[in-house]
């Protein structure tokens, strides 16, 4: 088993992604398909919400997909500070893009469900602010990476954003929490028992979620793809300018 | 050090601008909302607090570019940075500067700006105090925001949506100490919070300020 820090090299990164990412881009497409027509066709409507519950479909997966990506973030922005690892930095950069759509995916569905099921498009809520909150964060985050020219300047002033804005984040969610009480139902999933939600839905739900993190995974990679190959070909231009 | 923080106070003083700056946009928000929501004193009561603490947020805000830059276009920051002074002190030291020319005034304007918005009689006692505390965390902050930004020629924009998300725990903690405050009910969650938030923002955030310095100087 070769070590996981072999993937630091970005040769070795393109070389395995090269097979890797077309696989996990199909592996997303058909995971998402399946798992978005099952709950779209293929699921009863709820006795009290009707067809508009099926929005769940989008809307968890995007949520937990946008949380996971700024994880993700921190981690390789971590990597980077300690072990100076391009490839690592280049994925934190890579994944913010997502996460930020992923962000308003949440949000927007949050929207269209909470339109007829609690009467208002927004509402001051703990959740929803702390996730217009999160989406701030990723402006800031993305607005740094593109104000800066020099690449290893802008990784790490940007890693230190993301560390010193992850206990913000964090900060601002139990604020949010301390601020105002919710509309918002808890956790719609978990492991304790007695959960709420019936394996109808469960089923096709853990499905897209599934997919919807394959997704995340196809577009971090192709995204640090990308940034490599930009990489060297500045490289490349320098070098023939030297010549 | 003393002689590093006096020089950034006569600096702000007398370079102009800086220290009144601040001021006055605090007292034209509190002119401006007024003019906006209409003069009613029951509504203007009731929001007082939040704009009063949005209002310093602000004010903070405007000045922050000024903690780094002028020493980083001229070669200071360069020489602070070699001194045998820690840039950590160095950080700490031009945030305490900016909450003394910035901070520290609004507190003390801000229950002049409180009677022009009809702010409630029990309230001034809890706004005070929770400017008090709060203000050194919007200080702290943004020097770790105006060290982020330090080399970029178009960064004051960028200081704003990089800072301002970071102040919202402190916004939110300092506005429910007034309102709670207001209200009569206990205020001792929200102020220990917020006494935290600053706590923790001036013990562990120069150490960041620090180190995003070092590799903008780089």
């Amino acid at each position: 088993m070769a070590s996981f820090w072999e993937y630091a090299n970005p040769l070795k990164f393109m070389r395995t992604t090269d097979w890797l990412l077309p696989v996990v881009a199909w592996a997303a497409v058909i995971v998402t398909a399946v798992g978005l027509i099952w709950g779209f066709f293929f699921t009863p409507d709820d006795f009290r919400q009707g067809s508009t519950v099926k929005i769940i479909f989008l809307h968890v997966p995007s949520a937990l997909m946008a949380i996971n990506a700024w994880i993700m973030m921190l981690v390789a922005s971590l990597i980077w500070l300690i072990r100076r690892h391009h490839v690592s930095a280049l994925a934190a950069k890579a994944a913010a893009p997502v996460g930020v759509i992923m962000t308003l995916i949440g949000l927007i569905t949050g929207a269209v469900w909470g339109q007829p099921m609690w009467g208002t498009w927004w509402a001051w809520d703990p959740r929803l602010t702390s996730f217009l909150i999160l989406f701030l964060f990723y402006l800031g985050y993305i607005a740094l990476w593109a104000a800066i020219d020099d690449p290893d300047t802008a990784a790490d002033l940007t890693a230190v954003l993301c560390l010193v804005g992850s206990v913000f984040a964090l900060l601002s969610r139990y604020a949010a929490f301390f601020w105002s009480q919710g509309l918002h139902q808890g956790a719609s999933l978990s492991l304790a028992p007695g959960t709420r939600i019936d394996w109808a839905y469960k089923a096709p739900l853990y499905i897209s979620m599934t997919g919807f993190g394959l997704i995340f995974l196809a577009l971090v990679i192709a995204g640090t793809r990308t940034e490599i190959r930009a990489r060297r070909m500045k490289a490349l231009v320098a070098r023939e300018r030297m010549a | 050090m003393r002689a590093l923080l006096l020089r950034d106070l006569r600096l702000a003083l007398r370079a102009g601008g800086g220290f009144g700056l601040g001021l006055a946009f605090f007292l034209i928000l509190a002119v401006l909302v007024p003019l906006g929501v209409g003069p009613e004193p029951d509504t203007l009561a009731l929001i007082a607090p939040g704009i009063l603490w949005v209002g310093a947020l602000l004010a903070c805000l405007l000045s922050l570019d000024r903690i780094f830059a002028l020493d980083f276009e001229d070669g200071s920051l360069d020489l602070l940075a070699t001194a045998p002074v820690p840039l950590e002190a160095v950080v700490s030291i031009k945030a305490l500067a900016h909450w003394i020319t910035t901070g520290l005034p609004l507190v003390l304007v801000s229950p002049v700006l409180g009677l022009l918005l009809f702010l409630p009689a029990e309230a001034y006692g809890w706004l005070i105090l929770s400017l008090l505390l709060g203000t050194p965390a919007l200080s702290v902050i943004g020097s770790f925001g105006a060290a982020l930004t330090v080399g970029l020629k178009r960064g004051g924009l960028l200081l704003s949506l990089l800072v301002l998300p970071l102040y919202i725990p402190t916004l939110v903690f300092g506005a429910e100490v007034v309102s709670r405050g207001t209200q009569g009910l206990t205020v001792g969650t929200p102020l220990a919070l917020l006494a935290g938030i600053t706590a923790g923002a001036v013990a562990l955030l120069p150490f960041a300020s620090a180190l995003v310095l070092r590799i903008n100087l780089r």
